[in-house]
């Protein structure tokens, strides 16, 4: 996301990340949606699908898919930093899953960098489902920035 | 090891193999990703084969770390079911089916997942490996492995807590 300026408007902003996301396989698959983009957060999701369940007797999806959007986001989240990262990767992500997301739900998750040195940033995210009170899952992660 | 010596090679493969199939056919997710499980004896290898989907960096190309993620989960979680219904299926205490949904073990649950990313995926088939480090009644925790070409040049490794599935 090279062409993401901090003097866009919101709206331009959120409408680069989504071509941005739009161009990664893998979030098009699972159907991902830019809904915020902030300077150094992001907060993407995406909606429950039958072929991403992770256990056929409850209908909850999988927690892989979890962690796909919470790494994305996370990613987003980096890009979105006023300092502007050329790239970024994924250096370690912990998850914690706190309970399994309602099944038919649309799962978002939000993300923001609360350190950002010269090569690394440090992010917090949480997922949620339609409950926004109760978090489905939190993650911590270290990821490269790349100038 | 339990089980009957004189036992036909050719049941015994049968009955591993469709317990297996049984195990991982009913994750409608795992089909998705494409994930199939090569088994020799009790060891499992989980093979994802290259697929565009899979793809998070187009620009280099490199598989998506979300992927890699639930790759390694994947496999945790299948090695760890499989790891614990070994000695009930040796000794013919259950037949897992995969026509017969409650003939399935429950999956063990996800506490917490924690990766390393050691070099990016490549846009080729990625294998994985997943060892039972402890595994007690109610809890367990696996370590797993993720390489492509190159068993010694991993490209992700893994360690997750399980939470053993109760009663049945």
């Amino acid at each position: 996301m090279p062409e993401d300026r901090s003097d866009l408007s919101p709206e331009d902003r959120v409408r680069i990340a989504q071509q941005f996301i739009e161009a990664i396989p893998h979030a098009r698959a699972l159907g991902m949606r830019v809904d915020h983009l902030g300077a150094g957060s992001a907060q993407i999701s995406m909606p429950w699908s039958e072929h991403l369940v992770g256990d056929p007797r409850t209908g909850v999806i999988h927690g892989g898919v979890v962690s796909a959007l919470m790494d994305t986001c996370c990613g987003a989240a980096v890009m979105s930093h006023p300092t502007e990262p050329r790239s970024t990767a994924t250096i370690d992500l912990r998850i914690d899953y706190m309970r399994s997301a309602a099944p038919g739900q649309r799962i978002t998750a939000k993300a923001e960098c609360y350190h950002v040195t010269r090569s690394v940033a440090f992010l917090r995210a949480v997922a949620l489902d339609e409950d926004g009170e109760n978090p489905v899952a939190a993650a911590t992660g270290a990821f490269t920035v790349e100038r | 090891m339990v089980g009957d010596r004189n036992e036909p090679l050719n049941q015994i493969k049968q009955r591993r193999d469709s317990a297996l199939k049984a195990l991982v056919s009913g994750v409608p997710y795992m089909n998705w990703l494409g994930i199939n499980f090569d088994r020799r004896g009790d060891e499992l290898t989980a093979v994802m084969p290259y697929d565009e989907k899979l793809i998070g960096n187009p620009r280099l190309p490199a598989l998506h770390g979300g992927v890699t993620a639930a790759f390694l989960e994947v496999t945790a979680i299948i090695e760890l079911s499989w790891t614990a219904m070994w000695e009930d299926m040796e000794s013919g205490r259950i037949a897992p089916d995969a026509d017969v949904p409650d003939s399935l073990p429950r999956l063990p649950k996800t506490i917490d997942f924690t990766v390393d990313y050691l070099r990016s995926g490549l846009p080729r088939d990625a294998y994985a490996r997943a060892k039972v480090v402890r595994s007690g009644r109610r809890y367990a925790s696996v370590q797993v492995e993720a390489w492509q070409d190159n068993r010694s040049r991993l490209i992700a490794q893994a360690t997750g807590h399980f939470l053993m599935p109760q009663g049945g």
